[in-house]
């Protein structure tokens, strides 16, 4: 085994607290923004900590009292929660026969591949069309246009997620269950989709990440309250001529609460694949 | 079963996926290159066919070279720094220390973050009269005067660099961390009896098995650098004096702020293209690194 020093030992902790000091400095300056007073975020030499903590804005922002902030924020919110939900089911129920299809018949896996060099694709590429597209089928500014566009983004990566799921379920246990007699639709319903639970819920937490995150589509395609996502309505809020700094802040913490708590929560799942994407290749 | 069957039935499960792609990714590609040869605009007229117009006119722009440079020096110099800082994250969590488990877990929280919530943050922290990087360094005497990092030429991309590599480099760590435990214990011990200092031991022993993943994170994260949007408009829109604009937001531009749909669908593929030969050039590097290392 290694022997280590005492100098070695200091070294590492130092480093273990750089990198701490990194990760948590913006995001717990995030949160102390949003419940500082706006004296103390205007004040020269800044005020680092809140004389008294604020939450009012909080409570601001999730009101739904009509023309206010909270209005634009809550709609926003629920937009955002509409289309993630939607897009994310939608891409689940086109990935889960596909990937199964591709996972058990390598033969077709080259249509996957095409599939998923669309990923190399820029947005930029397919936005003119899918503007005019959406305009001609009146579904600009729209929930469910979003959604059908976010299909783009959500189809290829889910179903390479349940194609690589599906390989780790062996084919044995489908053949020994119709061996028993059971048709191709009793064995996956009884035996492979079960067993394929835990990437289906894998699947869809990084799907809906993937909605909850998207900008471009959502700036291009919705105008108003409508439609407009979280993304688009912080964007507008970090880019408009409001004062209260901490406003903001408080739409950030409240837009990132809902992925970061999927993000640890996932944790584990994270970092496997994210292993056997990059080992893999 | 006949393997015909078996063929068919496949392709029956995917066709629902092939339509949707079709589609949403299909239709509008081969439409953005019809669009590319036109002049049309974004409302209105359909437009003429112009030939190659929109290719010579946006290749020989200057606006375009620009771009090209400043997305260009954007991708190489984030995802360089991005890669360094994410190995050596990865080299002390792979240490042992009490707290590295919830180190490793607060390594999630950049990446979770969403990129226009941390482009927001970073705005904020960048902001020239309240802003908290301003604070620090006057309070700490290594600035006399508030500055505006994002609105200042000179500094106004450095500062987005800063704020992407914080976002992405968790990403790189984790990877490379992943790859860091699958080294045999057996293997470092051996170059320790064998007397390999600490430099040699990370060339020859460790690299070969971190070369495949990270080659792998490199490509994609070159190829997201290059098509680089959202944290951008969100802090700069391409400003001070289009020093920080890349060719996505030309795109943007170009087709939507000015309408001309037709000349922003040729910018858009020829970005394209570069993303394209770019991957494909990374996928046989890949590929030999891969190769080599196993």
């Amino acid at each position: 085994m290694e022997r280590k020093s005492l100098a070695f030992t200091v070294f590492i902790y130092a480093c273990a607290l750089l990198l701490a000091a990194i990760i948590l400095a913006p995001i717990a300056w995030l949160f102390i923004m949003s419940i500082s007073p706006a004296a103390d975020l205007a004040a020269k030499p800044l005020r680092w900590w809140p004389q008294a903590a604020d939450f009012s804005r909080y409570q601001q922002l999730l009101s739904t009292a009509e023309n206010s902030a909270g209005a634009a924020f809550t709609s926003s919110l629920r937009n955002s929660l509409e289309i993630a939900g939607m897009a994310t089911l939608a891409a689940l129920a086109l990935a889960i026969p596909a990937g199964w299809a591709v996972s058990r018949t390598p033969a077709i896996g080259w249509s996957l591949s095409m599939v998923i060099a669309t990923y190399m694709l820029p947005p930029v590429a397919l936005a003119v069309p899918l503007y005019m597209g959406l305009s001609h089928l009146g579904l600009l500014n729209n929930v469910f246009g979003l959604a059908l566009v976010y299909l783009t983004i959500l189809a290829p990566f889910t179903t390479w997620l349940m194609k690589s799921g599906f390989d780790s379920i062996p084919r044995e246990i489908e053949a020994a269950a119709m061996i028993d007699g059971a048709g191709l639709f009793q064995t996956l319903r009884i035996i492979t989709l079960p067993l394929a639970a835990p990437v289906m819920a894998t699947s869809a937490l990084f799907a809906v990440l993937l909605a909850w995150d998207e900008f471009f589509y959502a700036l291009l395609f919705t105008s108003d309250q409508r439609a407009k996502t979280l993304t688009v309505a912080i964007a507008d809020l970090a880019g408009g001529r409001v004062s209260d700094y901490g406003l903001i802040a408080t739409a950030g913490v409240l837009a990132a609460l809902p992925p970061v708590l999927i993000g640890l929560v996932m944790q584990r799942a994270l970092i496997s694949g994210l292993t056997s994407g990059g080992v893999k290749g | 079963m006949s393997s015909t069957w078996m063929t068919t039935r496949a392709w029956l499960l995917m066709l629902p996926l092939l339509v949707v792609m079709v589609a949403v990714i299909g239709w509008p590609l081969v439409d953005t290159v019809r669009l590319s040869f036109t002049d049309a605009k974004l409302v209105g007229t359909a437009g003429n066919f112009v030939g190659f117009d929109n290719y010579t006119n946006m290749l020989s722009s200057s606006n375009f070279s620009r771009t090209l440079v400043t997305t260009t020096l954007f991708a190489v110099i984030s995802v360089a720094a991005e890669m360094v800082i994410g190995v050596l994250a990865a080299l002390l969590l792979n240490q042992q220390f009490h707290g590295r488990a919830i180190l490793r877990a607060l390594m999630i929280l950049p990446w979770a973050l969403p990129t226009v919530v941390n482009a927001t943050l970073w705005r904020l922290i960048y902001n020239p009269e309240y802003g908290a990087l301003n604070a620090a360094l006057t309070q700490l005497h290594l600035i006399d005067a508030y500055r505006s990092w994002l609105g200042e030429p000179g500094t106004a991309l450095a500062a987005l660099i800063v704020a992407d590599c914080w976002k992405n480099f968790p990403l790189v760590a984790l990877i490379a961390l992943a790859a860091l435990q699958a080294v045999p214990r057996d293997i470092t011990a051996a170059s320790l009896v064998d007397g390999a200092g600490p430099f040699n031991r990370f060339r020859f022993v460790i690299l070969p098995y971190l070369a495949g993943p990270l080659m792998v994170a490199l490509v994609l994260r070159t190829i997201e650098a290059f098509k680089v949007f959202d944290i951008i408009w969100v802090m700069t829109r391409g400003g001070p004096a289009n020093t920080t604009r890349t060719l996505s937001i030309l795109v943007y531009q170009e087709a939507f702020s000015f309408q001309r749909a037709g000349s922003g669908a040729s910018l858009a593929l020829i970005v394209t293209l570069l993303v394209t030969v770019l991957a494909v050039a990374y996928a046989a590097l890949v590929r030999k690194t891969a190769g080599s290392a196993a």
